[in-house]
């Protein structure tokens, strides 16, 4: 079957889904974009996590017929997202309509990458708030489970800016990380927040 | 496989009446793991998550009229006063992830003596609004499990909503696990004070082939509330009658031994459970009897 929906700001259109497959599938290997990772198949660990019409959800345990019509953000498009968000505001949910010439191309989300300048991890590329916040906090060990972390932890702070430690434990349970310990990733987003509302 | 996507609630009873080994979908915590997995090949699925009134619920006088499809999320942040036990319940499922897609409807379809729902659900009071071309019947949730996940919907039947009891005095929910996400219950409790009635429900998850009541415990602490009048003078419980409880609650179990846990470990912990949520209720009512007669 041919599923019709918006990935990152931009219409696509994945042709030959089967229909037991799942949104993961059809992002990573009929689009294209692998930034979305495939581990656990059944919802434990949270590193397929993307948004759905503003909604974090495990993308291995939506049937890609479900997502005909809807809104997928993906850690791709973050960058652009979080950047969107800063300058409309409420328009931050991925509910409301994008027009035509906004979003991230297929190619541009595949040829996305933090790559840097020198030793500087992801100097010189469009970053999202949290993801910058990631690299200085040295939360990122193997970097599997950080897609589906900063999803995540960039829809809490969207509306918790200021996060109580439970706050951002509770937002990121649903995300197994196997490398940090977590402690990192807690200072990560710790950092997020307090340069979020030094910003405001 | 085919993919149904029907429109509107009448189109999925057509499809479902046209097609009964159709398997709904609509969180995908289950369906989409056995597929997933290859445990599973339906013919079709049947999508649901494009009927909007699954989605929403409504407050009624005595109870909540809550859609098939309403994500726990919702359950947590708007329904915590008039369904506490099931908002408690809602708020241990998996993940914030599993809990934007996931509703009541499907741990009743997949009917997993393990759902978190249900106890929730056995002691508060409920009916399940089953419906099919043929027309539409409410199931009370005594009679709705069937077995090890197996419940009793026919295969043309889908579920529309299910209607819960208005909590009227407090309720509890207790859950044991390796930790606090992401866990399925190694067994559970749900406890449910109705003072109007003068009444105790409870209701038990993963200790037997489906979600019980301990009814006898519940009819020994009727009696027991009844005869001491602890009702009225809002005394502390009895700690041989909590006691007493406890251990009618474990006998309710029927588990088995499995990779979470023991039989004798789900019984002695259900028997626990039991006496905690009893406590905790039963603390609160007193607290809310005092208050409302002013006396300290």
């Amino acid at each position: 079957m041919r599923v019709n929906f918006t990935v990152n700001g931009r219409r696509q259109e994945a042709d030959d889904v089967w229909e037991g497959e799942s949104l993961l599938y059809v992002l990573r290997e009929r689009l294209g974009l692998p930034g979305s990772k495939n581990a656990c198949e059944q919802g434990e660990c949270g590193s397929c996590t993307v948004r759905l019409d503003g909604v974090p959800v495990c993308s291995c345990l939506v049937a890609a017929g479900q997502v005909e019509g809807r809104e997928v953000v993906t850690v791709e498009g973050l960058a652009d997202f979080a950047e969107q968000r800063a300058e409309h505001g409420g328009c931050a949910t991925g509910a409301c309509d994008t027009p035509e010439g906004n979003g991230i191309s297929l190619d541009e989300a595949k040829g996305w990458a933090a790559k840097g300048h020198d030793s500087q991890t992801g100097e010189g590329t469009q970053l999202a708030p949290i993801q910058q916040a990631f690299i200085d906090a040295g939360a990122v060990q193997c970097g599997f489970c950080t897609p589906g972390l900063l999803i995540a932890a960039d829809e809490m702070l969207e509306h918790t800016p200021n996060p109580t430690d439970a706050d951002i434990r509770e937002a990121l349970s649903g995300n197994l990380c196997r490398c940090t310990g977590y402690e990192k990733i807690m200072d990560a987003v710790r950092l997020a927040a307090a340069r979020q509302s030094e910003a405001v | 496989m085919d993919f149904l996507r029907p429109a509107s609630w009448e189109e999925a009873l057509a499809a479902k009446a046209e097609h009964p080994t159709a398997v709904p979908i609509a969180g995908g915590t289950d369906v989409m793991v056995e597929i997933n997995f290859d445990h599973r090949r339906p013919e079709y699925l049947l999508d649901l998550n494009r009927i909007g009134e699954l989605s929403e619920w409504e407050v009624g006088e005595g109870s909540v009229r809550l859609g098939a499809s309403v994500p726990y999320t919702r359950i947590m942040e708007n329904l915590r006063g008039e369904l506490p036990g099931l908002a408690l319940a809602s708020h241990t499922v998996a993940s914030p992830q599993i809990r934007n897609r996931g509703g009541v409807g499907g741990n009743l379809g997949t009917a997993s003596p393990a759902g978190d729902a249900h106890p929730a659900l056995l002691a508060a009071g409920a009916e399940v609004e089953a419906e099919s071309v043929r027309g539409s019947r409410l199931i009370p949730i005594d009679a709705f499990y069937t077995g090890v996940k197996r419940n009793a919907l026919a295969p043309d039947e889908l579920i529309r909503a299910v209607h819960i009891k208005k909590a009227d005095g407090p309720q509890q929910f207790s859950k044991v696990g390796t930790r606090n996400a992401m866990v399925i219950a190694v067994c559970a409790f749900g406890l449910a004070l109705h003072p109007e009635t003068r009444t105790v429900r409870t209701g038990i998850g993963s200790a037997a082939p489906t979600p019980v009541r301990a009814k006898t415990a519940e009819e020994f602490l009727n009696a027991a509330l009844d005869e001491g009048g602890f009702w009225g003078n809002g005394k502390i419980i009895t700690p041989s009658v909590a006691k007493q409880f406890a251990a009618l609650c474990s006998a309710a179990c029927n588990p088995i031994d499995d990779v979470r846990g023991t039989a004798s470990y789900r019984r002695h912990a259900v028997g626990v459970m039991a006496r905690r949520t009893l406590t905790w209720t039963w603390e609160s009512y007193r607290g809310s009897a005092t208050r409302t007669e002013g006396v300290a």
